[in-house]
C-alpha cells in the first residue's frame, strides 16, 4: 500500500524520532512480560505508546523496544494486566534528552 | 555519599527548583537531585508558563529567564473538520513588563531555575536517579518515617530530616509512600508536540506579531473522536503543534498519537501557519489532567509532595497551567520543611502548614472553585457535540443566503441544536457547570 496516507504519516514519524536525543543505556528501563501480553485481547499499549515501541510479534505476542522511550508513562496505565509491564526510570544521565537552545 | 542533609529535592523542575531555592537560602542544607543529565532535560510541556509567582525568589526574573516569546496573543479556537471559530484577544500589555504569559523550552527555562537553585547554596547532582525512599527502621517498611532516598550511585544512599518530591507526573515517590489510593489512565491526558522550524519572518508574519511577542492558540475540536484539544504556539523560531488525548480514549480506538497530529495539522485553518517548518523534535509528556479528583495526600511523616508528582495541574479548558503551580508548590513545600526542620517536627503533622498554604492560596483555591472543569472540558458532548453546533450557528449567522431572508439568531440557535443532536436539558445543565465553574 505504498503512497498511502498512513504511510506517509509513517515515514514522517520515523524522521521525527530521529529528531529527538535519546542517550541509550545499555539495560533495558521497561521490561515487557510477552508471556501475559500474550493472552491480553486488548492491547492498547500498541495504539496508545507515543513513541511506537510496542510491536506485535507473528507468534502472537508483543515485543517493547525501550530506546526511543519518552518515558512517559502511557503503557502502565493503559495496560490492565498485572505484571505485563515493569516500568522505571532509566539510569541516571540516560534516555531522553529534550532540546535546548 | 553517606552523609546526611537537612533536605533532599527529588526533581529538577520547577517544583523542585523552587522548593530548593526557598530551603537554601533559609540555611539548610539542601541536595536536589535529577536523573536526567542536565535539569529540564526530562520536561515539556503545551505552551505558556505563567511565573508571577516568581517575582518573590527572584525579583525582575523577566530581564534573566531564558523564555522564547511574551504571549501578547491568546486564541480559544473550536475546531471543525471544516470549520473554525476563534476568539482572539490581544493586549500591548502582555508584551510589557511585569507580563503575562511566556513560550519557552523547558529544558532552557527548568535549567535556569535550577542555576538559581545551586546559587542560593542547594547541590545539584544530575544523572540521578532516585530508586526508592528510605525508612526510619524504627517503623515498618512500608509505615516508617520517610529518612531519605536510594539513588543509582555507587554508594547511593543519601539520607536527610526532610525529603521534598517533585519527581513528576509519574511520582513513583509519593506512590511509594502510599500517597495515592489508586492511579487510574482515565485521570490523564498524554500530550504530543513536534516542534518545526520556521525563519522568525516567516512567523512573525504568520501570526502577525513581532519583537518578542508570541502567539498562543488553544483548541477544542482537532482530535477525532478522541477526547482532548490541541495547540499551536510560537517560539522565536520554531513552532510547537501538537494534541493533548485523554489517555481512556486514546487506548481505546485505533488512531495513533502522531496521527492525530497529522489531522491536526492538515486542517485548513493549521495548515498555512505551519507549512514547510522541518521538525526539530518529537515529543510525549503525561498530564495530570483530573485535577482535585485525582490529588493524593501531600504529607507523609518525612516527606512532601509538590508540582506534577501532587497532580497541581489546572486543565480548565480556557485556563491550562502547571508552571506556576509547581513553582507555588515547591516555595510551599520548601518554606514547610525550612519550618518543621526548625521546630524539630517533620512528622506529616508537623508538616501540616503546607496543605494550609496551598488551600490559603491559588493553588488549591483555583483548583476547588474549577473542580467540575477537567471532567466538563473532557466530556463527549463539549468534545464532539458543540464544537460543530456552535461553528454552524456562526456560518450561518454570517452567510449572506439571498434572496433567503436573515433568520433570527434564535431559530438558527434552535434547529443547529437539534441537528447537532444535543437536548435542551443537558445544554443547560452543561451551562450551568461551566457557569459554577467559571462565573
Amino acid at each position: 500500500m505504498a503512497g498511502t496516507r498512513s504511510d506517509w504519516v509513517g515515514d514522517y514519524f520515523m524522521e521525527t524520532m530521529a529528531a529527538t536525543e535519546f542517550r541509550v543505556h545499555p539495560d533495558a528501563h521497561i521490561v515487557v512480560d510477552g508471556t501475559v501480553c500474550a493472552d491480553c485481547t486488548t492491547r492498547q499499549c500498541i495504539v496508545a505508546c507515543p513513541a511506537n515501541l510496542f510491536v506485535p510479534t507473528t507468534d502472537g505476542g508483543i515485543v517493547f523496544n525501550y530506546e526511543q522511550c519518552f518515558e512517559c508513562g502511557t503503557c502502565y496505565l493503559v495496560c490492565n494486566h498485572e505484571g505485563a509491564i515493569t516500568w522505571n526510570y532509566p539510569a541516571g544521565g540516560h534516555g531522553v534528552v529534550f532540546r535546548r537552545t | 555519599m553517606s552523609d546526611s542533609v537537612d533536605v533532599i529535592v527529588v526533581g529538577a523542575g520547577p517544583a523542585g527548583s523552587c522548593a530548593a531555592i526557598v530551603a537554601a537560602r533559609a540555611g539548610l542544607s539542601v541536595v536536589l537531585l535529577e536523573r536526567g543529565p542536565f535539569a529540564g532535560s526530562k520536561n515539556m510541556y503545551g505552551g505558556v508558563i505563567y511565573a508571577r509567582m516568581l517575582d518573590e525568589l527572584i525579583p525582575k526574573w523577566w530581564e534573566q529567564a531564558p523564555i522564547q516569546r511574551w504571549v501578547t496573543r491568546r486564541s480559544t479556537m473550536l475546531l471543525t473538520d471544516t470549520q473554525a471559530l476563534t476568539v482572539d484577544f490581544r493586549t500591548d500589555a502582555w508584551g510589557e513588563a511585569p507580563y503575562n504569559g511566556a513560550t519557552a523550552y523547558r529544558p532552557d527555562f527548568d535549567n535556569w531555575l535550577a542555576g538559581h537553585a545551586e546559587a542560593a547554596g542547594a547541590q545539584l547532582l544530575t544523572s540521578t536517579t532516585v530508586t526508592g525512599l528510605l525508612r526510619d527502621s524504627a517503623g515498618s517498611n512500608r509505615t516508617g518515617a520517610i529518612v531519605g532516598v536510594r539513588t543509582d550511585r555507587p554508594a547511593g544512599d543519601l539520607r536527610a530530616r526532610g525529603v521534598i518530591a517533585c519527581d513528576g507526573v509519574n511520582s513513583l515517590l509519593a506512590k511509594e509512600a502510599g500517597l495515592y489510593e489508586h492511579t487510574d489512565a482515565k485521570h490523564f491526558t498524554l500530550g504530543v508536540k513536534e516542534t518545526l522550524a520556521l525563519p522568525k519572518e516567516v512567523i512573525d508574519e504568520r501570526f502577525g506579531v513581532r519583537d518578542r511577542e508570541g502567539v498562543d492558540i488553544e483548541i477544542i475540536g482537532g482530535t477525532g473522536m478522541i477526547n482532548g484539544g490541541g495547540f499551536v504556539y510560537t517560539n522565536l523560531d520554531t513552532v510547537a503543534v501538537g494534541v493533548v488525548l485523554k489517555l481512556s480514549k486514546l487506548a481505546a480506538q485505533s488512531l495513533r498519537p502522531e496521527q492525530v497530529i497529522a489531522g491536526l495539522k492538515a486542517n485548513h485553518a493549521i495548515a498555512p501557519l505551519i507549512e514547510g517548518g522541518e521538525v526539530k523534535e518529537y515529543s510525549a509528556h503525561l498530564i495530570p489532567e483530573a485535577g482535585l479528583e485525582m490529588m493524593p495526600k501531600m504529607t507523609a511523616n518525612g516527606m512532601l509532595v509538590a508540582g506534577d508528582a501532587a497532580a497541581l495541574c489546572l486543565a480548565a479548558g480556557i485556563w491550562l497551567e502547571g508552571v506556576n503551580f509547581a513553582i507555588a508548590s515547591g516555595m510551599y513545600a520548601g518554606e514547610t520543611a525550612v519550618d518543621a526542620i526548625r521546630a524539630g517536627d517533620v512528622s506529616a503533622r508537623g508538616l501540616a502548614g503546607y496543605q494550609k498554604r496551598m488551600r490559603t492560596t491559588f493553588v488549591l483555591k483555583d483548583h476547588r472553585k474549577l473542580r467540575r472543569a477537567p471532567a466538563l472540558v473532557l466530556s463527549d458532548r463539549v468534545q464532539h457535540l458543540y464544537p460543530a453546533m456552535v461553528a454552524n450557528v456562526a456560518e450561518r449567522m454570517f452567510r449572506v443566503d439571498n434572496p433567503q431572508p436573515k433568520p433570527g439568531l434564535r431559530r438558527i440557535f434552535a434547529q443547529e441544536r437539534k441537528r447537532a443532536g444535543v437536548r435542551r436539558r443537558d445544554l443547560i445543565r452543561d451551562a450551568w457547570t461551566g457557569f459554577r465553574s467559571y462565573g
